[in-house]
């Protein structure tokens, strides 16, 4: 694996082009747009204030700058860099700001949820939608860019509008049968929609494009509900993580549930590949096998860690959450389908240091990722059944079918992974720490290294 | 505890009794016996007197009379005079009657103490009775008492329940209203909120100062590069149209998804069913006489239902489909039934097979056993002979061991010892070798020594034959030529000849031990080689002295007459040097 050098980055933002060329990071109040393959500055942008939101345009030509604390917005433009667009929500202020799927239109959040502001870069007009649902996921766009879903409240009721976001026509306006909706998320193939209540309640509700009510669902009563929901990107399934530890999946032709994943702090299946991360201190003329550990320069001090196969049964660190606190730290709160919808991957936050791998063909538990510390960030590679993740230490890991590997970044003065993110291509890991990222290119290893790795390491 | 009491106490009342039983017989006898003789001595001695004896017969003859016994005496004869035939008799029937009411009294007091001592045992076991009355009374009463107190108790927490109850249900009812109040409360709260956030989005909108805008350089075009359309019915029914569009192809989708499912499951089934119906029918033409005939019936139509469904199967139609279904039941069915019967058949089978082998080999079996415990009982004996015959082995076995063990020590030993014996040989072998050499070396030095004595014989018959005058000459570069230090010890001798002649034993002896190193280790194999040759004579110091030496050699061969001419010669040759000097000078 190669290792680019450090940059500066600030608030973590830092984002590929949708086509894949372009690299924008966010330095104070300053915009970099670099090149991905050479990683030189292309261009340099000087927003107002610190940027606090960074977006590109689907088509890869503008770059979306939001300044939340001054409400303000800049847009630059890729390929006319003199280009300029600032659209100032005034004294109303702002809270989230997005591109619409077409790449022409601001979508602008303001303050209190008053009402969504449509900024419209080919004509200047200005649209609102009122009533917006402050909530966990209450905008999404289809995969196509077709519809805009938007989750709305009017006399204590929520609702869903369905935009038609070519020309912003309410194609759609329907109540739903939540008590208070906390997210909407659109199938991938958009024609369902996906509604789930408040943690409060376990209800998922799932409504056609048209805004019928295809099926509800709901698996136990009173004890907190929904945490997460993910679809595949097959539209096959829905993943469902609640408080009650435990992912439910299910399908989409009865919208029943076919399988449901508990998280067990004891491991005995058989079948399933523990994976514990095991950490060492370097040895002065270590004997180490780990290839990894050779190739890459790693500093003295750095700790090693490399993955050991663990035999059934493993028991796995469990937190008790306090009971007495709201937003307890139980349950299933991240689902991650890979790219092929062959594998989920999961983690529970009472178990914050594992990551668990589902076989979806299967249906049972394929392998289980014990780390040393807790799992900060992990993201499917898009093209590839590649899973990365992340703990906030010099350590990238990263696991395969194959098997699991963990990887020293080998920077100086201790570059802590806090998050990281796949170029679309599947061959490059963005890395951010605190104020800094790292290019991660697995392209002179083919992306199977970590495979052959392992072949020393487990 | 009254039990074990009760147990108890009747074995301790029964020694009370048995010894006041034994105890007091003898003080009451004692007492009647005592009394009775008394109160009779003291009636005879007052009874009858000389005075009254008439008296006291008539009285005794009452009482005798009165007891029944025949009259003591008769009245009749007038006399006063006693039948003592009469009275013995009366006085014997008396005594009979006396020990008679003695007995009778003995054994009453018997009873008496019997019954007594019952009656103590009985008093003793009431009071204990009375005991345990009032001890179980007592715990009655305490039963009673608790049980009173855990009804007391079951009332207490029955009424307890009842106002957890009532107490869980006011919960609730507070709980719901709360809910439902605090619903109320936050709808209340919502629409208040929402008022604010209308009242302050007109605010904002109407603020002048601080307006929303934007402001960018030029307009852009859009991403399709099309216009954009006005809001017009028509675009809307053209949005709605796109919309089932979408819906229509993801339905669309999935129905060709489904019917290539379904497509296959179909072909899986016609597969099973096939399968079914060949395995039934190979198996009908040999159950056929067991089956019913409606069964017959049922399996044709069966083939005739399979057929059709086998040309329905593309219609897909819904009476294809039940036909199929149906079908495929029927047969399972038939199947499952079949597979049983053969289940039961195959036991069967198994049982009859079994019985039948019992039967057969009832008699093969108990020969079969007879042969076989003969067999055991000889590899019995043999085991037992081979156990005696290993016990025997053991004893001498265990001294074999020994020696063996002692032997392996030895061979060691032994091995050692041949080592040892072999590095020997060789070293006597070398040494041999070397003896060998050294003869022959010898044995050449004495034939050089002898050639060299016949040519000096040679040239000193020559010198002898003709003292020529180049004698002179000749002698010096002889002697510079053999031996320097001789020469040099001749000239000092020659200075001081006296001195020399003091001197000359102990300069001679030096050179000796000096060249006995280099010959040491054949000295001593010299010695024999020189008795076997004794004419010969090798070192160079005696060269010159030799031919001194020649006349005394020639007189005796003998070693220790040599060795006396060795020094003698040496004194000679010394002397003969000198003579030669001087004779040369």
């Amino acid at each position: 694996m190669n290792f680019s050098e450090v940059f500066k980055q600030s608030n973590q933002l830092c984002k590929v082009s949708p086509d894949g060329k372009y690299l924008a990071t966010c330095v104070q109040y300053r915009l970099v747009v670099r090149d991905v393959s050479t990683l030189q500055i292309l261009q340099l942008y000087t927003c107002l204030d610190q940027i606090s939101h960074m977006d590109w345009s689907s088509d890869s030509l503008f770059i979306l700058c939001a300044m939340y604390k001054r409400g303000l917005v800049q847009v630059w433009s890729l390929e006319q860099p003199d280009w300029h667009c600032k659209i100032d929500e005034g004294s109303i202020g702002l809270v989230s700001s997005r591109w619409s799927p077409d790449g022409r239109h601001i979508l602008n959040t303001t303050e209190f949820h008053l009402r969504v502001t449509v900024w419209s870069l080919c004509t200047k007009a200005v649209s609102y939608i009122k009533y917006p649902k402050a909530c966990q996921k209450g905008i999404d766009f289809s995969r196509d860019g077709c519809y805009m879903a938007l989750a709305e409240r009017r006399d204590c009721k929520d609702y869903v509008s369905v935009f038609v976001c070519d020309d912003w026509h309410l194609l759609r306006h329907f109540e739903t049968e939540t008590q208070d909706l906390a997210g909407l998320e659109w199938s991938p193939n958009g024609c369902v929609l996906a509604v789930w209540d408040s943690c409060l309640e376990y209800k998922v509700l799932l409504y056609s494009l048209d805004g019928r009510l295809l099926s509800t669902y709901s698996a136990y009563e009173w004890s907190l509900g929904v945490k997460s929901v993910t679809w595949s990107p097959s539209s096959q399934f829905l993943a469902i993580g609640s408080y009650d530890e435990k992912v439910r999946i299910l399908n989409h032709i009865t919208w029943k549930k076919i399988a449901q994943f508990e998280h067990i702090a004891t491991i005995n299946n058989t079948k399933a590949v523990v994976y514990k991360e095991v950490e060492k201190r370097p040895a002065v003329g270590s004997d180490d096998l780990s290839l990894h550990n050779i190739t890459i320069g790693t500093t003295l001090f750095n700790t090693q860690s490399k993955y050991e196969i663990c035999p059934p049964p493993v028991q796995v660190p469990v937190v008790k959450p306090d009971p007495d606190r709201a937003n307890p730290k139980i349950g299933v709160s991240t689902l991650a389908f890979s790219s092929d919808s062959r594998y989920l991957a999961t983690k529970n936050d009472n178990m914050a240091s594992v990551v668990w791998v589902w076989d979806m063909q299967k249906m049972s538990l394929l392998a289980v990722l014990e780390q040393t510390s807790a799992v900060r960030c992990f993201q499917w590679d898009p093209r590839r059944p590649r899973l990365a993740l992340c703990t906030g230490n010099t350590k990238l890991y990263l696991w395969s079918p194959a098997g699991c590997v963990s990887v020293q970044v080998p920077t100086e003065g201790g570059f802590q992974v806090q998050s990281l993110n796949w170029h679309c291509c599947g061959e490059t890991l963005i890395l951010l720490g605190k104020d800094q990222l790292c290019l991660c290119d697995d392209e002179k290893i083919g992306g199977n290294t970590p495979l052959q790795i392992l072949n020393f390491t487990c | 505890m009254p039990e074990s009491s009760l147990d108890i106490f009747p074995p301790k009342v029964k020694d009370i009794c048995s010894s006041s039983i034994e105890c007091r017989p003898s003080p009451l006898r004692q007492s009647s016996q005592s009394s009775l003789p008394l109160h009779r001595n003291y009636m005879l001695s007052t009874f009858c007197t000389e005075k009254n004896v008439q008296e006291c017969l008539s009285h005794i003859s009452q009482e005798v009379s009165s007891l029944g016994l025949p009259p003591v005496w008769m009245e009749s004869g007038g006399s006063s005079e006693m039948n003592v035939v009469a009275v013995l008799n009366c006085i014997y029937d008396l005594i009979q009657l006396h020990r008679r009411g003695l007995r009778t009294l003995e054994n009453m007091e018997v009873e008496q103490l019997k019954s007594s001592s019952n009656l103590d045992y009985l008093q003793l076991t009431s009071t204990q009775l009375k005991e345990q009355l009032e001890l179980s009374k007592r715990e009655n009463t305490g039963l009673l008492e608790r049980e009173r107190q855990l009804q007391l108790k079951v009332k207490s927490l029955q009424n307890c329940l009842k106002n957890e109850k009532e107490e869980v249900q006011k919960l609730q009812n507070i709980i719901a209203s709360r809910a439902s109040q605090y619903n109320h409360e936050m709808k209340r709260k919502e629409r208040e909120f929402n008022k604010l956030r209308e009242r302050l989005n007109q605010l904002l909108v109407d603020k002048k100062e601080k307006k929303q805008a934007i402001d960018v350089l030029n307009n852009i075009g859009r991403a399709d590069g099309k216009r954009s359309l006005w809001k017009t019915e028509k675009t809307e029914a053209k949005h709605e149209g796109e919309m089932y569009k979408t819906l229509l192809s993801d339905y669309d989708i999935r129905q060709r998804e489904l019917l290539l499912e379904n497509a296959e499951l179909k072909k899986v089934l016609q597969q099973m069913k096939k399968d079914m119906v060949s395995i039934l029918s190979s198996k009908k033409p040999t159950l056929k006489d067991d089956q019913h005939q409606d069964d017959d019936i049922q399996a044709d139509l069966e083939e005739e239902v399979f057929d059709s469904s086998k040309e329905s199967v593309e219609l897909y139609c819904v009476h294809a489909r039940e036909k199929l279904t149906n079908s495929i039941r029927l047969q399972w069915r038939r199947l499952k039934s079949h597979v049983e019967r053969l289940d039961n058949q195959a036991s069967l089978a198994q049982i009859g097979r079994s019985k039948n082998t019992d039967a057969v080999s009832r008699e093969t079996h108990e020969e079969e056993m007879d042969r076989l415990k003969l067999e055991i009982q000889q590899c019995k004996d043999f085991i037992q002979t081979q156990h005696q015959l290993l016990q025997q082995l053991s004893s001498p076995y265990d001294e074999e061991k020994a020696s063996l063990l002692s032997d392996c020590y030895m061979l060691q030993e032994k091995e050692r010892f041949r080592d040892e014996w072999k590095t020997l040989e060789e070293q006597r072998k070398i040494f041999e070798r070397e003896r060998r050499n050294f003869t022959e070396a010898a044995i050449r030095l004495s034939h050089e020594r002898k050639a060299f004595e016949d040519d000096r014989a040679t040239w000193l018959k020559h010198q002898f034959l003709n003292l020529s005058p180049f004698a002179d000459s000749n002698k010096p570069q002889m002697s510079k030529s053999k031996s320097a230090f001789l020469i040099s010890k001749t000239e000092a001798s020659a200075a001081s000849a006296p001195e020399k002649l003091i001197k000359r034993p102990s300069d001679t002896t030096s050179p000796t031990p000096r060249c006995v190193p280099l010959t040491s280790p054949s000295t001593a194999e010299l010695y024999p080689t020189l008795c076997l040759v004794p004419e010969n004579r090798s070192t160079k110091p005696k060269r010159l002295t030799e031919h001194v030496e020649e006349s005394s050699n020639f007189l005796n061969g003998n070693v220790p007459a040599q060795h006396k001419h060795w020094n003698d010669r040496e004194d000679h040759s010394s002397h003969t040097l000198t003579k030669e000097k001087t004779s040369s000078i």
